[in-house]
């Protein structure tokens, strides 16, 4: 499918890390947990923007660098009690490569 | 919310609940976090009201709130979690071997798990006429439903018992209107909280509120009247006083009739093990039906602390224990302020510093027993109640505090409040945390709405003293007002983390003991909870790795936060900045040249000098760093990091008309020495040449004053949040014993601190003497120590050498368009 777009390899990663992907204008992060699952967020935390990826991955969870507010990797959402959520995009790993689903990022974009 | 099906639930396991009150509904809470759908879960409640807070009767005895603003967990509540609620049925039959309980209407149900928390019931004098009408006690809302009955019809109430519960009914039923007299046994009112001085002023102003006392007078009976209605009380001594109204508030016993007629174990309390386990291992009891380890607690926290460890066994963790609690107790009649925690009468052993101000209405009293706050007493003001509180339970060495200890935190030096330290008086609109920008409407309204009655859980929902701490007594003190008497106290060893129930101490233990080498090794060892950790426990964990076994434990980048990841701290807009070492605050022509170039070159938008005397460059972009670093060829000044940052000093002897040493050349030396030291926290030098100590060194972790024989060395100062002053702690002679002495320290305070720990906050737990004792009194264990230092910093480089010129970690810096 050409909405896949293939980013780098899941080693350029660190296992429990994080790497940025500027597209369309967004800033893209993209996680590692320690299983390799990938996850990809907007690298700006629900409550003041703070870049996620720069945060420490943990679990399911990235702890943001500015307020240490807990995010689902997955859906994004900030763990409760605090309220809000950054955009998920469509990841996955093929053969060893992270691939975006562009797809995803054009609707967040328009 | 339950959303399972009607045959998931016939599979569950079967929890009944009897009892509807505080903890036995903190502890299905609990369980629900922990395991939702584990149990079907059916609750019994001899009240017909859902689970409110019975700590706020008092206020709503004196119409200052509601029945519906103390409830906490409305009917909806229930059926959310799928609870099947019987609300008015007492449970009077447990059948232990059909596993089985039943109500006085018939109602039955089955269990697989029973929890009794079934609280306690007031304990009624048995004297004649105890029986009459208008003869009630202080427990629930009936019987504060009688009391605002009979204030509107009657004139005269006795309350029997000068104890807190019946002070707050006394004060209660006078705010009603009634014309109030208290009846005490004992010499003074609440002798198991308050001496003697603390009682007569506590008196004294009830007195001027219009409330009336008879001391010493013991009760032999009620008088009845035509209509079988008490009309006075009668003492052993003949005298009698009119009452229409007479409230037993004489102490309360734990109900264990349940338990006993079902053969359960009990001896002033249900007797439950250390995971509130009855001798009936299928059933456990929580709340003040309890007796552990021969104590029925009667105050909410300990409950708390009870449902907690409860939960984690209903959901089957198996991990946590309860070891009992310390506990304290505030007055909740407005405008009188009191506050008792330990053993405040004192005794041989002990000392008391006393402050008594009559007119003032104020009466303060501390016991300390070696050193440590063992028990105090406060009438009048208590604004540092908290504090003292948690002195106590934490078991601190309050000898360096001794001489201010009276006169409270406050006096220890606490900026960012501007003295504002009750929270009583403040409005909902005045700020309490200056970190997250919290008001203390936004404090009340989450404790309210939320049904919060934990430091934590404010911290969780609010934010409110999550960052700096300083007004954690402040919020405690708002915790206290708005949701009861007292607050669920943190536990005295403290974990790492959520993650474990390990502390700081055993987890260094294992690494050391056990040659652990990795984060996973350390945490499938210590059994962690989570699989791999949380932001709090994960720099831990690196940090004493690292320092345990430096140059074999190899540094993890992904469990340093991003600051000491990069090398540079990050800015509020993602920025980062950068600052290069300047040895003791010295520079040359050259440097800042280069500095100047880099700021030009890079488009920098912000150069400033720092409070540490160097330079920052502020806005850099991150894929800038490795280039900025090459170019401005200075070593990292590790601003970013908790490890050595600046030292600072004066110009000392080589130019001051008033030097007696050459403090700059002392502090260069220092700062090579220790260049590139990881620690528990950020660490501070400074050197003065001269007692005149234009370096600031009282505020330093370790400050250096240089006299005219030598040097003085004082550690533990700081100068953040809360101004903390250096204490001295020896004087040498020579610039090598400066760096053996002061590296000593350094070391002691690596190897034994808590991560995030500052050294003042380390030697207040350890103290001074223990300090002195290792490093002035043993010259071996000193050298010792010195030389585990030099060798850990042997082993370690320069982070932005090893980034700039050899690429380390090269990925860190990149980013990717796609």
């Amino acid at each position: 499918m050409d909405h896949w777009k293939d980013i780098f390899a899941l080693a350029d990663i660190p296992p429990l890390g994080a790497r940025v992907v500027h597209c369309g204008g967004v800033d893209i992060a993209i996680f590692r947990a320690a299983d390799d699952e990938v996850f990809a967020l907007e690298d700006r935390c629900p409550h003041r923007g703070g870049p996620l990826s720069q945060g420490i991955v943990h679990g399911r969870r990235v702890a943001c660098p500015m307020h240490n507010w807990n995010v689902e990797l997955k859906s994004g959402c900030a763990v409760a009690p605090d309220e809000g959520c950054a955009r998920e995009f469509g990841v996955r790993v093929e053969d060893g490569r992270v691939m975006l689903d562009l797809s995803t990022i054009g609707r967040a974009a328009a | 919310m339950d959303m399972s099906t009607p045959l998931e639930r016939a599979h569950r396991m079967k929890l009944v609940m009897v009892g509807n009150g505080m903890a036995g509904v903190r502890t299905l809470e609990e369980l629900l976090k922990l395991a939702p759908g584990l149990y079907d879960i059916t609750v019994f409640g001899a009240e017909p009201h859902p689970n409110y807070n019975r700590i706020l009767l008092s206020p709503v005895l004196a119409g200052e709130q509601t029945v519906d603003d103390i409830i906490l967990n409305p009917t909806g509540w229930y059926a959310d979690h799928a609870i099947r609620l019987h609300l008015g049925k007492k449970v009077v039959k447990i059948d232990r071997a059909a596993r089985c309980v039943e109500a006085e209407d018939g109602t039955r149900a089955e269990y697989d798990r029973l929890l009794l928390a079934t609280g306690s019931r007031p304990f009624v004098l048995p004297v004649p006429g105890a029986d009459l009408a208008g003869v009630i006690s202080f427990r629930d809302i009936a019987d504060v439903d009688a009391m605002i009955r009979a204030s509107s019809r009657y004139r005269h109430a006795v309350v029997v018992g000068g104890g807190l519960l019946g002070l707050e009914a006394a004060n209660g039923l006078m705010k009603r209107g009634m014309d109030v007299t208290v009846v005490h046994l004992g010499p003074w009112l609440m002798e198991r909280q308050l001496d003697e001085p603390a009682a007569r002023l506590l008196q004294k102003s009830l007195e001027e509120k219009g409330m009336k006392f008879l001391l010493r007078k013991q009760t032999a009976g009620m008088i009845g009247g035509e209509r079988g209605r008490v009309t006075a009380v009668r003492f052993k001594d003949g005298d009698t006083v009119p009452a229409d109204l007479v409230v037993m508030a004489v102490g309360i016993r734990p109900s264990t009739e349940l338990a006993e007629s079902a053969g359960l174990h009990c001896n002033r309390g249900v007797v439950v093990n250390d995971t509130m386990q009855t001798f009936d291992p299928r059933i456990y009891a929580v709340g003040e039906c309890a007796a552990h380890r021969g104590v029925a607690y009667g105050l909410v926290a300990p409950l708390f602390e009870q449902a907690k460890v409860c939960a984690n066994h209903l959901a089957e963790h198996g991990i946590g224990r309860y070891p009992g609690s310390v506990t304290s107790t505030k007055l909740k009649v407005t405008g009188i302020d009191l506050f008792s925690a330990g053993d405040f009468t004192g005794g041989e052993g002990t000392e008391s510093i006393l402050y008594s101000d009559p007119i003032g209405g104020v009466y303060k009293k501390l016991v300390l027993k070696d050193d440590k706050l063992v028990g105090g007493v406060m009438i009048g003001d208590t604004a540092d109640g908290a504090w003292y509180f948690a002195l106590l339970r934490d078991g601190k060495n309050v000898s360096g505090l001794r001489d201010h200890l009276m006169f409270g935190q406050d006096h220890c030096g606490n900026l960012g409040h501007q003295g504002i330290n009750r929270a009583a008086t403040m409005s909902d609109d005045m700020e309490v945390c200056g970190c997250n920008g919290v008001c203390k409407g936004d404090i009340v309204r989450a404790i309210r709405e939320k049904g919060l009655f934990t430091l934590e859980d404010v911290r969780r929902h609010t934010k409110a003293s999550s960052s700096c701490g300083s007004c954690t007594g402040l919020v405690e003190q708002i915790l206290a007002a708005t949701a009861g008497g007292d607050y669920s106290a943190a536990p005295k060893t403290k974990s790492v983390c959520g993650c474990t129930d390990r502390t700081h101490e055993e987890v260094r233990a294992a690494i050391r003991q056990n040659r652990l080498l990795t984060i996973p090794q350390v945490m499938a060892f210590m059994e962690w909870r989570t699989p791999n950790g949380c932001a709090s426990c994960r720099p831990a964990l690196n940090y004493y790795l690292v320092s345990t076994w430096p140059g074999e434990a190899e540094d993890d980048p992904q469990s340093r936060f991003i600051n000491e990841r990069a090398h540079a701290n990050i800015q509020k807009d993602g920025s980062y900045s950068v600052i290069p070492r300047m040895w003791g605050g010295q520079t040359t022509p050259a440097e800042l040249r280069r500095i100047a170039d880099v700021a030009e070159k890079y488009a920098v938008p912000t150069v400033k000098v720092t409070g540490g005397q160097r330079i920052d460059l502020l806005g850099v972009k991150k894929e800038d760093l490795p280039r900025i670093w090459a170019d401005l060829d200075m070593p990292s000044g590790h601003a970013y990091g908790k490890a050595l940052r600046t030292v600072k000093t004066c110009v000392g002897s080589e130019w001051c008309r008033f030097g007696t040493q050459d403090s700059t050349q002392m502090g260069i030396d220092l700062e090579k020495a220790f260049f590139k030291m990881w620690a528990p926290h950020k660490v501070k030098l400074a050197v003065s040449g001269c007692p005149r100590n234009c370096a600031e060194v009282a505020i330093k972790d370790v400050g250096i004053i240089g006299v005219d024989s030598g040097w003085e060395i004082y550690v533990g100062g700081n100068g953040g949040i809360k101004t903390e002053i250096a204490q001295f702690l020896v004087k040498v002679k020579t610039a090598d014993d400066v760096l053996e002495y002061s590296g000593a320290f350094l070391q002691l305070y690596r190897e034994e601190a808590r991560y995030l720990e500052r050294t003042v906050h380390y030697l207040d737990r350890v103290g001074l003497d223990y300090v002195k004792k290792t490093i002035l009194d043993d010259a071996e264990a000193r050298r010792a120590l010195y030389g585990r230092l030099m060798f850990a910093l042997s082993v370690e480089r320069d982070p932005w050498v090893e980034r700039a010129r050899e690429g380390k970690l090269r990925h860190e810096f990149e980013t990717f368009h796609a």
